[in-house]
């Protein structure tokens, strides 16, 4: 039955979608998959994208981060060694690998597996790929009765399987909220990702990144002239527009805010318009704040990758920073797991943050900023700026599901649609078990989003795609919401797969930014 | 003093350390592991009475596993919930007097019996029937359901097919808790069901049985959301510090 429909769907899409074959340099042609009338689980197959991996990372990316340049030679004894070094320096991993029963709670909850069908793709069977590992060489059972409990060696086939269906995996949680016993598969992926770079067989793109933030200092590795141009060209756009000088400052000592957002912000769309925005909310309500060239970077790949002391020495250039301008409040801009490292992270890996002013959370989100004034009135708008937009808003995993905002649980999901119906006449939520802490991942999270894994971002983007269309069609929405630059850069290269138009996608504060009153203040 | 009865008292004895020692060494495992990072499952509580409340509804209405899949709810809650009911039913045989709140649990501890062997199939049917759940399912995973409904079963059977003199089995039990071994009787359908039990407790400390301890380990379910109120560190993140 399952391959008939598949046969079936295969017909059709080809029939369908022929135009929207594109094939890529890195990346032979694929399928997108077809949205369905209502969400449906599709039937497992086997191998259906074993083929998908990222490039591994070349010599000089490694030995910059000081990896190890290539797969080392006795491999195995050392990936066995990390493991049990990360077996005793993480309790997640330690818990996580002993406790799951295979219930299949979690099967159906990831958007690669919803999106692929490949049962590798599901929770369980990807921390599988780790677990029969760990029980091989770490426990009783798989060293004694191996085939009982599923346990194997590490072999080159397990590690080639390790480096493709653990670079499937977004780390967006949303296995965790569903698992009785709340593992974590990021935590695995994460752990797995660490002991592949220990070896020397690490991911280049996100690899590469975190070499580029540590020399340039961020992401895109824009040095600080070009930022300097950039935001320059930016101030004198917005004078053209509004009339209205509002400033970019750049490394402004003795400013109150030191603002740290993902440097997709200052060269992107549609990420730009939400810096503008963020601008202007600082403008009206006369906070005065700035950047910082050494740590213009909100993100922070070595998440990704799971590495404690590289998240760590990233994390620091923002420390370095704030003593460096004396501010008193630190805000992060729109980005979801730049959020998740400094509303969870920070204050263990940098702080404490006894410099800064304690009147205010440290960090504070832009969201949680700009809600507050709202909420105190101290910010103006005139909403029907934004009729043109019917919207709708896309919870990031991260923000969702690994931070908060404000003061009671759940506030992540409420100041960020609070700020949009405050300053927009026309929103609606998607449906409810893919918003709040259910929501998608866009598909291109948790160091995915590269090219040679654009097979596997559109898939795993189908999901979403269907919720958005049932409220395109049912609402007429055509702006999708979104505080996190992944998913802005995602959605922005996969809307057109689904027949969207790419420009749906946007920031919160590129709404703000369109409603906001200047000057009149 | 028969073989048998020296047999069973001797598996009984080294099963309970079995359990025991076993489990204390993982939870010791657990316990000494540190959580260098702040990940709970957010939204999460900001209290840690409010963490105590969010894993009591885990533990004791499985409410992620209600959230994410009703018919394995369904089976597995009905498993567990009349698995309590069935062990209190049992706690008779271990005490005496009998506690009054087992007395009166006795004629439930019958019906919960029943419904656990059901909830069981119930479980192993989705191990046949769902494709998600086949293809991950191990030998052990469906060996450890084969284990459970045998155990249960020969109890039932012991209710209501053939009976075992039961005050001689209570007399054993009695006997292994004050080290004064008394002669157990040898009924094939006891033996089969204690042999099972103890199979049972043996395995527990090595096998995914784990889940009971581990639960409570759980860092997306245990830590309180207070990551920007109190600096969380780790003893070995502390090292780190030091050396920069």
């Amino acid at each position: 039955m399952g391959n008939r429909i598949g046969k079936t769907q295969l017909a059709q899409s080809s029939a369908n979608y022929i135009q929207r074959k594109i094939s890529y340099m890195a990346t032979a042609a694929f399928d997108t998959p077809q949205i369905k009338s209502y969400p449906v689980i599709p039937l497992v197959q086997a191998g259906a994208t074993s083929h998908l991996k990222p490039f591994v990372a070349p010599a000089p990316i490694q030995k910059a981060i000081g990896f190890p340049e290539e797969l080392v030679e006795n491999w195995q004894e050392k990936a066995i060694a990390k493991m049990g070094e990360l077996l005793g320096k993480y309790r997640s991993l330690q818990v996580y690998m002993d406790t799951c029963v295979h219930c299949g709670a979690c099967s159906d909850k990831c958007h690669y597996f919803l999106g692929t069908a490949d049962p590798k793709n599901m929770p369980v069977a990807r921390q599988d790929l780790m677990r029969k590992i760990y029980r091989r060489y770490f426990t009783f059972a798989g060293k004694y009765f191996p085939k009982l409990v599923g346990a194997v060696d590490l072999t080159k086939e397990v590690l080639d399987e390790w480096y493709s269906y653990y670079h499937q995996c977004s780390e967006c949680r949303r296995c965790s909220v569903f698992c009785p016993y709340g593992i974590d598969t990021a935590e695995v992926t994460m752990a797995a990702r660490e002991i592949m770079d220990s070896i020397g067989h690490g991911q280049k793109y996100s690899n590469e990144i975190i070499g580029k933030v540590h020399r340039i200092g961020n992401n895109l590795g824009i040095p600080g002239p070009a930022l300097v141009d950039t935001l320059e060209g930016l101030a004198e756009d917005i004078k053209d527009d509004t009339g209205v000088d509002i400033k970019f400052p750049l490394d402004v000592k003795g400013a109150e805010v030191l603002l740290i957002t993902p440097s997709a912000d200052f060269f992107s769309e549609p990420h730009v318009e939400s810096l503008i925005g963020y601008a202007k909310v600082f403008h009206a309500a006369g906070i005065s704040w700035t950047l910082s060239s050494h740590a213009s970077e909100a993100g922070n790949f070595g998440m990704f990758i799971g590495n404690y002391e590289q998240m760590r020495n990233i994390s620091m250039r923002v420390k370095e920073a704030a003593l460096e301008l004396g501010v008193k409040r630190i805000v992060v801009g729109e980005c979801g797991h730049a959020w998740r490292v400094a509303y969870s992270f920070w204050n263990t890996l940098i702080g404490p943050f006894d410099y800064l002013d304690q009147r205010y959370p440290v960090p504070q989100h832009i969201c949680e900023v700009t809600d507050d004034l709202i909420q105190r009135g101290a910010l103006q708008f005139d909403k029907e700026a934004n009729d043109n937009k019917i919207i709708t808003f896309h919870d990031s995993c991260n923000v969702a599901r690994a931070s908060r905002m404000g003061n009671m649980p759940g506030g992540q999901f409420i100041i960020p649609r609070r700020i949009i119906t405050s300053v927009a006449n026309h929103f609606y939520d998607m449906a409810p078990n893919t918003i709040h802490e259910s929501t998608f991942c866009c598909g291109g999270g948790g160091g995915l989003l590269t090219d040679d894994l654009m097979e596997v971002r559109v898939k795993g983007a189908l999901p979403r795609m269907e919720a958005l269309k049932y409220l395109v069609e049912d609402r007429q929405v055509n702006f999708m919401a979104t505080i996190c630059a992944i998913c802005k850069a995602q959605f922005t290269k996969v809307l057109p797969y689904y027949g969207f138009n790419m420009s749906m996608v946007g920031g919160v504060h590129q709404l703000v930014s369109k409603a906001i009153r200047l000057g009149d203040k | 003093m028969s073989l048998l009865t020296i047999i069973y008292a001797a598996l009984f004895y080294l099963a309970t350390v079995f359990l025991v020692v076993g489990v204390a060494l993982k939870i010791r495992t657990y316990a000494k592991t540190p959580a260098p990072l702040k990940i709970p499952t957010t939204p999460a509580p900001l209290t840690k009475s409010g963490v105590g409340w969010r894993m009591a509804r885990e533990v004791v209405f499985f409410e992620s596993l209600f959230k994410s899949s009703l018919w394995t709810w369904i089976f597995g809650w009905t498993f567990h919930a009349t698995l309590f009911a069935v062990t209190l039913r049992h706690l008779r045989y271990f005490q005496e007097p009998v506690w009054l709140p087992i007395v009166l649990v006795q004629s439930i501890g019958i019906y919960a019996g029943i419904a656990m062997v059901a909830a069981l199939f119930g479980l192993w049917a989705r191990r046949w029937l769902v494709d998600r759940v086949r293809y991950i399912s191990t030998p052990s995973d469906h060996l450890i359901l084969v284990l459970l409904i045998a155990i249960g079963i020969s109890g039932l059977a012991m209710k209501f097919v053939a009976h075992t003199d039961v005050i001689a089995v209570k007399l054993f039990m009695l006997g292994l808790m004050r080290f004064d071994l008394q002669p157990l009787p040898s009924d094939p359908v006891l033996l089969v069901h204690l042999t099972l039990v103890i199979l049972l407790m043996i395995i527990f400390p090595i096998s995914k049985l784990l889940h009971a301890p581990g639960i409570f380990f759980s860092p997306t379910r245990n830590q309180v959301d207070d990551a920007r109120e109190a600096r969380h560190i780790s003893s070995w993140a502390t090292g780190l510090e030091r050396r920069s």
